[in-house]
């Protein structure tokens, strides 16, 4: 049969045809752009809209920004070197730059001390952050505190050092008693700190130096974006902890404690922060002591720290009630004790779960920082629209140091953010 | 056999305070509340020594003065010759204007920014994406406060619309953009005016009922009647038959440049303007990542199942996607209605008459009655806060899943 089939056809092909490219409309770009920008006519619209509004954005900034002056030293010289065409200012930029980082009275020659302050605060933060680095960096983590504190604000170092050292002392006090009992070795630390702080406190008076090496800066010369990042950074860690001790105390059995922590949270959670802001501003001082003379920036610092310890508390109970149950009873059935219990085996667990939820409420407590130019401190906002948009040379310089502060704002919060999602994806252990 | 007996219980000593679980906790509430009461009597007994010191009482009567300052948008009558509780009540009003305008705004914003950045459509999703991260990331303060210099630097005077080659025009002859604000035209009633209103409303609750009772005939029968077409007859046809049978009862006032501004017509200043974007920008961009977690929450599985059961994509849609997706969408969406509320008092950073431009700013000035002014505003924004929960709450409770 095959034979005759031979015979039959003139020609066989005996080896298989090179594959053909897909046609033109199936492959590379062209495909891609059918399936995803012009699959349906709505949808070829829809394209052809956002192409357009991305096209009078371009258009309308981009010669505003290439056209930008970076060196003139007045908007009127700006305008003068612009000549009719549309170019952004920038040189207001340039030449206040210091004034935007670090507010208009902190000393000048002592700019670099904010600014290392800032550079260790990578280094402090990266062992918090990334778990893979090497374990003993905590511990200069624990000392960055005093550090930042001392570079800032300056003055004798005897000050922050007692305060570290009261710290260790009150930990080995705690390492050493907790074995025991933990409500001893809590309030042995605590009373062994503050007799450090309390015999501290005579001895810098005693020997701090006239002179000190950095000169002290009073925190009413903060300002800038310093000052944002030091409300951010400090009211962030100091209201972790409090956050902590509320969340349990809400979750706890006993009723007059539960209340007084469902009280506080949602007091604090029902009112804006401006309103907390006012009661640092004009309020707070009635509570204190006759006599007693407040920094408005650590009426603020406490007033913001209250504020963020209570959405931290709501976001660690949230990853204690998502918790399983049986994590609890397995810890009571190893005849835990209540704070053995939660130090070893729930708050790990619930603190893992939460970090999405804390890095959020930071990152809203960061840009929330700007109010305080409401209450008339010079922060970065409270710098543009105070010091700089009134001075004689700038008066009228709207979008450039907006589209700054911005920019600087979008910076740390983004990076944050995409943090938080790194380590989201990175905690994932479940299988989807 | 074995029987367990309790342990025979000793008579009760001082120690077993501290030592029993039994009794501990009693022993840690007495001891917070003495210190909470401790540290309640300390900051009352400052504040008694620090009042006496300065002279001064804790009073509320000062609500009752004249206040002796301007408003410049009031709903209610107001002149400066009101109270201060006036003064505090028209801001009320203009703080929940802001909000119920923010809201609506955000919503909208925020819905379709969430349901576009799902798109297929690439370039779509990635500038609904560059929406989102830019305006979430960037404190809302800085938002309102360019554009409010938008309203205020960037749109011409009243002027610049006068004479007769004007450097400005007005769109569609309606709406004047001028940096005093936006005027937009203003709806008149005459006496038939209110009746075309309420035949509105009523063809509202008639659409709502005539769902309600196509959805009841589908369950009961099957039979499916058609929704869509008839709503929009019903929203339209009755009010604008009245409108006409009644001769036109509504007319628009359109503002006119009359002088140095403009004259008629309803003012929507800077200020308004500046917060009411502000915040539905800023508000619809956390929206929007909270629509697409609840779309996303669902998983593939239910719109193949209800594929596979011959559903249209429509139908998928709102019969099976949506229902599901609103119990995870709604309350974090209530929350951000929360937010709004709570940030709209940064009107006072551009001087829109809120509560708290009026209550703990201005009024807190004039009287120095500081303690007084922020501790209504507190209670102000506690009961809507506490409002707004409970409406949470309700609602959670009703769409909780039930579980058997």
């Amino acid at each position: 049969m095959s034979d005759t089939h031979a015979h039959s056809v003139a020609f066989v092909r005996t080896e298989t045809l090179p594959e053909l490219p897909p046609p033109a409309s199936q492959a590379g770009i062209v495909k891609w752009m059918r399936e995803n920008l012009f699959s349906s006519v709505p949808n070829g619209i829809l394209t052809l809209a956002a192409i357009y509004v991305i096209y009078l954005i371009v258009t309308s900034a981009f010669p505003w920004i290439a056209n930008g002056i970076w060196n003139a030293d007045s908007l009127a010289e700006c305008r003068t070197i612009l000549d009719g065409t549309t170019g952004a200012c920038f040189s207001v930029l340039t030449e206040r730059w210091n004034q935007l980082l670090f507010g208009f009275s902190y000393p000048t020659e002592h700019y670099w001390r904010p600014s290392v302050a800032f550079v260790l605060l990578f280094a402090a933060a990266a062992p918090v952050m990334f778990f893979d680095l090497p374990r003993k960096l905590l511990i200069f983590t624990g000392i960055y505190p005093f550090l930042a504190y001392w570079l800032i604000w300056g003055g004798t170092i005897f000050t922050p050092l007692f305060a570290l050292v009261g710290l260790v002392i009150g930990y080995l006090v705690y390492a050493r008693f907790v074995k025991d009992s933990f409500a001893m070795g809590f309030f042995g630390g605590v009373i062994a700190a503050l007799m450090t702080w309390f015999i501290g406190g005579y001895i810098t008076e005693a020997i701090a130096p006239a002179e000190p090496f950095l000169e002290a800066v009073q925190s009413r010369n903060m300002g800038g974006f310093m000052l944002n990042m030091i409300l951010g950074v400090v009211c962030v860690s100091l209201s972790l902890p409090i956050g902590i001790v509320l969340a349990l105390g809400r979750q706890s059995d006993m009723p007059i404690i539960k209340w007084i922590c469902v009280v506080f949270i949602e007091f604090i959670r029902g009112v804006p922060l401006i309103t907390l802001l006012f009661v640092a501003n004009v309020v707070l001082a009635y509570f204190l002591p006759p006599g007693t003379t407040f920094d408005l920036i650590l009426r603020v610092i406490i007033m913001i720290t209250m504020f963020s310890a209570a959405y931290i508390a709501e976001v660690i109970r949230g990853g204690l009630a998502a918790l399983p149950k049986g994590q609890y009873e397995a810890a009571d059935s190893l005849g835990l004790d209540y704070a053995q219990a939660m130090r070893l085996i729930i708050l790990p667990q619930a603190l893992k779960i939460s970090i999405p939820g804390i890095v959020n409420v930071a990152v809203g407590l960061f840009k929330d920082t700007v109010l305080v130019s409401v209450i008339s401190m010079f922060d970065l906002l409270g710098m543009i629209r105070g010091p700089i948009l009134s001075s004689t040379d700038w008066n009228g310089v709207y979008w450039e140091l907006f589209m700054a502060a911005s920019v600087l704002f979008f910076v740390v919060c983004y990076g944050i953010s995409q943090y938080s999602q790194w380590l989201e994806r990175r905690l994932a252990t479940d299988h989807r | 056999m074995t029987s367990i007996t309790d342990p025979p219980q000793g008579s009760f000593r001082l120690s077993m305070l501290i030592n029993d679980t039994r009794y501990r906790s009693y022993t840690f509430q007495f001891i917070a509340l003495v210190v909470l009461i401790g540290f309640m009597a300390y900051l009352g007994m400052n504040l008694v020594s620090n009042l006496a010191a300065a002279g001064l009482n804790i009073s509320f009567d000062f609500l009752g003065d004249p206040a002796g300052y301007d408003i410049n948008q009031r709903p209610i009558e107001y002149d400066s010759q009101s109270s201060h509780l006036r003064a505090s009540v028209v801001g009320i009003i203009n703080t929940l204007i802001i909000a119920v305008l923010a809201c609506i705004t955000a919503t909208i914003f925020g819905v379709v920014a969430g349901v576009l950045r799902l798109s297929n459509n690439w370039v779509v999703s990635k500038l609904m994406a560059i929406y989102v991260e830019i305006f979430r990331n960037v404190p809302v303060l800085i938002w309102i406060i360019i554009i409010f210099s938008i309203m205020t630097v960037s749109m011409p005077s009243p002027r610049a619309f006068r004479g007769d080659d004007p450097s400005s025009s007005m769109l569609f002859d309606t709406f004047a953009f001028t940096n005093r604000g936006v005027y937009t035209p203003k709806p008149i009633f005459d006496s038939g005016g209110w009746i075309v209103v309420a035949v509105f409303i009523l063809s509202i609750i008639g659409i709502f009922a005539y769902r309600r009772y196509a959805t009841k005939k589908l369950y009961a029968t099957g039979q499916l009647l058609p929704t869509f077409w008839p709503s929009v007859a019903m929203f339209f046809v009755p009010a604008i038959l009245v409108y006409y049978i009644l001769g036109r009862p509504i007319t628009l006032e359109y503002p006119s440049l009359q002088g140095f501004n403009f004259q008629g017509g309803i003012q929507l200043r800077g200020s308004l303007i500046a917060l009411w974007f502000a915040l539905a920008i800023y508000t619809g961009a956390f929206i929007a990542e909270n629509v697409r977690a609840g779309i996303q929450a669902i998983s593939k599985g239910q719109t193949e199942a209800a594929a596979s059961l011959g559903l249209r994509p429509g139908r998928i849609m709102n019969l099976v996607i949506l229902p599901q997706a609103l119990r995870v969408i709604i309350p974090p969406l209530i929350s951000q209605y929360l937010n709004i509320t709570k940030n709209s008092s940064l009107a006072i950073a551009v001087g829109y008459m809120d509560v708290t431009a009026t209550l703990g700013g201005i009024t807190l000035n004039q009287t120095g009655r500081a303690i007084e002014a922020v501790l209504l505003l507190m209670l102000f924004y506690l009961t809507i806060s506490l409002l707004i929960s409970a409406v949470m709450n309700v609602y959670n409770n009703s769409v909780k899943l039930r579980e058997r």
